[in-house]
């Protein structure tokens, strides 16, 4: 493997606290302090001049729909959308066919990743046998082969005890358990958030009550147990009041927003586009904003895509019937710099660590950092450059994403996985 | 002026002029409705599919009438006789009845927005007759066009909308026509069927039946439904009767030359007194005959008909 020398970048490394223009060094993979003059005459360099590197981004919340919905998106067609992104690390949720709820489907997923993905591929398991919500998943024996998670995402552990009794029993293995917030009760047949514009459009109401109800409990249960619970893609202000102060009697809880949370409201679903239909629903205005103050204060931990891959087949149909989801990995940095950055003011490299150091922490993972001797997983973006995306012509299998035909601001160049360049000027080079 | 929209999807989409506009062509045709020979070949030779995908009498037959009355050929198919419980795509469906050289589609649908997905798919016109709780446009037409046979302009008038309105398109359709008419809109009903979020459709919205019966010129009553009461939404048809159904008593309230107004079907003994569904005041059959008459001039309209030229029928 060639030696790198990326040149003259704006060099982000949250971890280390650096914001500076200068170079990066990899040798045999990992980051180097420097290389030999003999290494720099031999190494590929990379002008980066006017481009941000930084740590390869991490998400720990993608569906790549393998095994058993692969017309959707695959490990290795959603791997390639990660790194087109300037992925290098994604935690892949369970809800696969089958459910990822034993050892086996486990170890299917890892053999596939090992083949098929560019990138790092993490699985996560189920909380309950079958995500049912009735029986504990064997917990113990996923750890084992490899999952760095258990959650029923997109179907909450409804159960109180059930929930009480999986995060004591994970905590012992220090196993985070991911759960999305929604109470079943309170959303029956409901497609969008309620309020003004679910009564307008006579669509059935998601109320931000059933979200708030479980992240409640989770909190009770997190300071309870002392168990960590993450709590996935908060959509609601009262959640984030609710998880604000859980932090300041310290409990274990983290919490993640997705781009589309914070850049879009439910004013959009006038038109019943489908591509705007996903769970937990777009809220309104004044939630959005309490999610970019959560982010800013540091209730909400992380930025997490929950790329949701759906068929144009699928999506195209009536709004109540469509699934819920959006695509999420190649439009992330995009529209999160757009949110945060140009619009309200946060600093980038704070940005970056939302999307690297903290989420591969979160879940004790390797990355999100450009420390020497750590694996070379490297993000390089012009943070200003205009670009049309066209979802169809992504690297997804799926284009069911509200920003398909949009120009966007910020755009990746090159991803860099363990010192090996996997996307660079556009295309998947490995 | 004349008449450029090709779809009929929502009221709330309608400018005031083009609600007068429909309804200037349904007095027209209206006429038409009392003659010994009734058809006028404003359509002959054009095909209309009735695609209802949801039960439906009145509104279907309204249709199906109106259809006939202007000379075109008519088609109904409903969900059970249709491909759809087949599993095919609406969108299969409705690129299937264009296929089929059909030169309009009539739509009623349990899913809100989806005669809005069909006129982004399909060249012909759709009409919308009904999609979820969303909009029933032909509805709050004939229920406008009735409320001015009797009371003349709108503007100022005091209107109450009775019963569920959560999950009613006939509430959402009237309360689009009235308010861009001028008239003053009370939602009234259990505040589990009238959230306020309505006030936003610059309604008022309330849970006091005396005050808000007080003088309305209309009531509009919405037919109240065991299912919601099997959801918890209110306790029981008993007492919803007992707090919120039209009887005599309460009609007292009104003001003394009130219309009483009903889409229909109608649950006699639950939201109304039977004797008040047939007393002078009620003007429900005219809302079924009007039925005719302003889907007549929506079908009119939207094939391209001109309203200058029913006209000449007046």
């Amino acid at each position: 493997m060639p030696s790198l020398w990326i040149k003259n970048a704006r060099v982000i490394d949250p971890a280390a606290k650096r914001d500076a223009v200068g170079d990066i060094f990899v040798r045999d993979g990992k980051f180097a302090a420097t290389l030999s003059a003999v290494e720099k005459k031999r190494a590929k360099k990379i002008d980066a001049r006017g481009l941000v590197a930084c740590p390869g981004l991490v998400d720990i919340h993608v569906h790549f729909r393998e095994p058993g919905q692969t017309h959707k998106e695959s490990i290795g067609t959603g791997s390639r959308a990660a790194a087109a992104g300037g992925f290098t690390t994604v935690v892949m949720m369970p809800n696969t066919s089958p459910v990822a709820d034993n050892s086996g489907t486990i170890q299917l997923m890892k053999d596939v990743v090992a083949r098929d993905a560019v990138i790092r591929v993490y699985p996560t398991g189920c909380i309950t046998v079958g995500m049912k919500g009735q029986a504990l998943a064997p917990i113990g024996s996923l750890k084992r082969a490899g999952v760095v998670a258990i959650t029923d995402d997109g179907d909450c552990v409804q159960s109180n005890d059930l929930m009480r009794r999986a995060v004591e029993y994970a905590k012992m293995f220090d196993l985070p358990v991911m759960d999305h917030c929604q109470d079943y009760s309170m959303t029956q047949g409901a497609v969008m958030n309620e309020g003004v514009m679910s009564t307008r459009l006579g669509l059935h109401g998601w109320p931000n009550a059933a979200e708030d109800l479980i992240v409640a409990r989770n909190v009770i249960l997190s300071e309870y147990t002392g168990a960590h619970i993450h709590l996935q893609h908060i959509s609601s202000k009262f959640s984030v009041d609710v998880i604000r102060r859980a932090k300041q009697r310290g409990a274990r809880i983290t919490a993640e927003a997705t781009p589309h949370h914070i850049a879009l409201t439910d004013d959009l679903l006038a038109g019943y586009d489908t591509n705007f239909k996903m769970n937990p629903p777009l809220r309104t205005e004044s939630d959005r904003v309490a999610l970019i103050d959560g982010l800013r204060d540091g209730t909400l931990d992380i930025i997490a895509t929950d790329h949701a891959p759906h068929t144009d087949y699928e999506k195209d149909k009536e709004f109540d019937f469509a699934p819920n989801g959006i695509l999420g990995l190649e439009t992330a940095l995009s529209v999160t710099l757009a949110v945060l950055v140009r619009r309200n003011k946060f600093k980038l490299p704070f940005v970056i660590d939302l999307m690297t150091r903290r989420p591969a922490k979160l879940m004790n993972l390797p990355g999100g950092t450009l420390a020497v001797g750590a694996e070379a997983d490297i993000c390089l973006f012009d943070p200003a450059e205009k670009w049309l995306y066209n979802a169809k012509a992504g690297f997804s299998k799926s284009s069911n994403s509200p920003w398909s035909g949009q120009t966007l601001t910020g755009r990746v160049k090159t991803t860099i996985v363990g010192g090996r360049i996997v996307f660079n000027a556009g295309k998947i080079v490995v | 002026m004349s008449w450029t929209r090709r779809h009929l999807l929502t009221v709330e989409e309608l400018s005031l002029a083009e609600i007068d506009q429909i309804h200037a062509a349904a007095r027209a045709f209206k006429r038409t409705l009392s003659r010994s020979v009734k058809k006028v070949p404003a359509l002959r030779g054009k095909t209309i599919v009735n695609l209802f995908l949801e039960p439906s009498t009145r509104t279907r037959m309204a249709f199906d009438m109106a259809a006939k009355r202007l000379s075109a050929d008519v088609i109904s198919l409903d969900g059970t006789s249709s491909s759809t419980t087949k599993g095919e795509t609406l969108r299969d469906t409705a690129e299937n009845i264009q296929a089929l050289q059909a030169d309009m589609i009539v739509i009623r649908h349990a899913a809100a927005g989806s005669p809005l997905y069909l006129s982004r798919i399909l060249d012909i016109p759709v009409i919308n007759a009904g999609d979820g709780a969303h909009e029933h446009p032909t509805q709050g037409l004939l229920d406008t066009f009735t409320m001015i046979e009797h009371l003349g302009s709108l503007k100022g008038r005091k209107v109450v909308i009775l019963g569920d309105i959560l999950f009613s398109r006939v509430a959402r359709s009237n309360i689009h026509a009235l308010t861009k008419m001028g008239a003053a809109v009370t939602l009234v009903g259990p505040s589990t069927l009238v959230p306020a979020w309505f006030t936003a459709m610059g309604v008022s919205v309330s849970h006091d039946l005396k005050s808000a019966l007080a003088d309305a010129e209309v009531v509009m009553l919405l037919r109240i439904q065991h299912e919601r009461q099997a959801a918890g939404l209110f306790p029981s048809l008993g007492e919803y009767t007992s707090m919120f159904g039209l009887n005599k008593a309460r009609a007292s309230w009104l003001n003394p030359k009130a219309i009483i107004m009903h889409p229909g079907p109608i649950n006699r003994g639950v939201e109304i007194d039977s004797e008040l569904a047939d007393g002078d005041r009620s003007v429900i059959l005219q809302q079924v005959t009007n039925g005719i008459a302003v889907r007549m001039a929506v079908l009119y309209l939207c094939a391209g008909g001109q309203p200058e030229l029913v006209t000449p029928v007046e």
